[in-house]
């Protein structure tokens, strides 16, 4: 399944009637199965593109397609995994993960079924009947990385999904990720503000500037092989140009 | 009671009032111990011909039942709608503003010119202490689950009728049992005052009201005790269930 965002921007009206830009004229094709990392500093509004993309915002001007077909509101084709904690703390683990299906009119035998499979495939089958809050930030995550997956959604939109993660935790998430990518195939929009994470994980990745955000730089990860070596010296070479882009960004 | 320390208050307070008794030794103005403490051990004994205090305490039950039924039935709808469209609390906030600081008391007259002495008045006062504590805690409810909940319904596809169904309603029913708490108080406070209305023959308020016209302090003492008895132990019903349904609210990180 192919994205094009096409001269997608956005302009939000503060309370006082003053307009800010937060996306300018972002043009963007993401290739089917790719794994594209969306980064950029604070503010550049990387998480608008992500949410705009999710059918959560609407977008001021712009298209967004999806295989030729216009996008308006959410799809059932996207979903997407948020940084904050977000399963429902009132249902187990399993009820999370069976939620979509539930909501797409599935009987119990086959949404229990369903989440079962996608419990299993983020390493979390025997917590099935536990609550959100008896887990690490970890578990969580990949509670909600296995819910999003439960309506088989073509691509995932991930907004800093590790960023509450502590360092190690983190790296193991990426790994795990890495894993479920290739397992699933699906195309994944990574929203992330850390060089390491990008290029650690992506084919490509997006450099956005700072606010208003416009594409900086479009530059491919792809002569790393996976998994990879976060030492090499290909990974070394991208990682310094990617953060050299970034401090040129916020020197304009 | 947390700690056992808080148990010397009230005995002291008993003995206090033993001695002050023998001391006015005027059963009109305050009734000795041991005459009130066997009234509350036979609960099932007629009380002046009104019938036993179970009986009573039955009665006004009922009647807090039905109001608080209907209080719930109407609030908890209109209070999620208020809570999760703008438009519909513009609409109704300023009138919920302008009829909460009435004390539902206050309806009395009205209430007995419109559904005449008896039942459906006691109700209809019932209802309107019930009903603010249960709307006010249901738009507020409502209004502070988390975004993302309902955005991750947004994006896995649920309609807005699943949204309110799955998330809304279940993220917001702590909340909304906290009013459902309160509500129950103050629907147990206005029954003992709205059976004071004329017309009124059964219950506890009217046994209360009923024994004093007798000088008979100690059914008044022991009816109060009672009302004291019933309202903490809903409350710690109310609690009871709270803890055991709602534990995700105190446990969220």
């Amino acid at each position: 399944m192919k994205l094009a965002i096409r001269g997608l921007s956005k302009v939000f009206v503060t309370g006082t009637g003053e307009q800010v830009p937060a996306l300018d004229g972002i043009d963007l094709t993401v290739e089917d199965e790719e794994f594209l990392c969306i980064l950029g500093p604070s503010g550049c509004g990387k998480t608008t593109l992500l949410r705009i993309i999710a059918g959560l915002d609407s977008p001021t001007a712009g298209s967004i397609t999806v295989d030729g077909e216009a996008l308006s509101g959410p799809s059932r084709r996207i979903a997407m995994i948020f940084q904050e904690y977000s399963l429902y703390p009132w249902r187990t683990v399993l009820e999370n993960v069976a939620f979509g299906p539930e909501v797409l009119g599935k009987d119990r035998e086959e949404r229990r079924a369903t989440g079962r499979k996608y419990l299993d495939l983020v390493g979390l089958s025997s917590f099935e009947k536990s609550f959100p809050y008896e887990l690490s930030g970890g578990m969580r995550q990949r509670v909600a990385v296995a819910r999003a997956l439960a309506t088989d959604p073509a691509v995932l939109l991930m907004d800093e999904p590790f960023g509450a993660l502590d360092a190690q935790t983190r790296n193991l998430m990426q790994t795990e990720l890495q894993e479920i990518w290739k397992k699933t195939q699906k195309t994944i929009l990574f929203v992330t503000h850390s060089v390491d994470e990008a290029v650690f994980l992506a084919d490509r990745i997006v450099v956005l500037t700072p606010r208003p955000g416009r594409v900086r730089e479009i530059l491919s990860v792809k002569k790393c092989p996976h998994p990879r070596d976060r030492t090499c010296s290909d990974f070394v070479e991208i990682r310094r140009h990617v953060l050299d882009l970034i401090a040129g960004g916020s020197a304009d | 009671m947390k700690k056992p320390i808080g148990i010397i208050l009230p005995i002291l307070i008993l003995i206090a009032w033993e001695i002050a008794a023998q001391a006015i030794n005027n059963q009109f103005i305050l009734p000795k111990l041991e005459t009130v403490i066997p009234v509350l051990l036979h609960p099932t004994v007629d009380i002046l011909g009104t019938g036993s205090l179970l009986h009573n305490a039955l009665v006004s039950l009922e009647r807090v039942g039905a109001g608080f039924l209907v209080a719930l039935v109407i609030a908890i709808p209109l209070g999620v709608g208020m809570g999760w469209s703008r438009r519909l609390e513009a609409f109704a906030d300023t009138t919920v503003q302008l009829f909460r600081p009435i004390p539902p008391l206050a309806w009395g007259p009205l209430a007995i010119a419109w559904f005449s002495v008896g039942l459906s008045s006691m109700v209809f006062i019932i209802f309107l202490g019930a009903f603010f504590p249960i709307l006010l805690n249901t738009i507020d409810g409502v209004k502070s689950i988390k975004r993302t909940w309902v955005e991750v319904a947004q994006t896995l596809g649920a309609t807005e009728r699943q949204i309110l169904g799955k998330v809304v309603l279940p993220g917001a029913a702590p909340t909304i049992w906290t009013g459902l708490r309160v509500g129950f108080g103050i629907a147990w406070m206005c029954v003992i005052a709205a059976e004071w209305l004329p017309g009124t023959t059964s219950g506890l308020g009217y046994l209360t009201l009923y024994a004093y016209n007798f000088g008979q302090m100690q059914y008044i003492i022991a009816g109060m005790i009672s009302i004291g008895i019933i309202g903490i132990a809903f409350d710690i019903l109310f609690r009871w269930v709270e803890d055991r349904w709602f534990a995700w609210r105190g446990l969220e990180r």
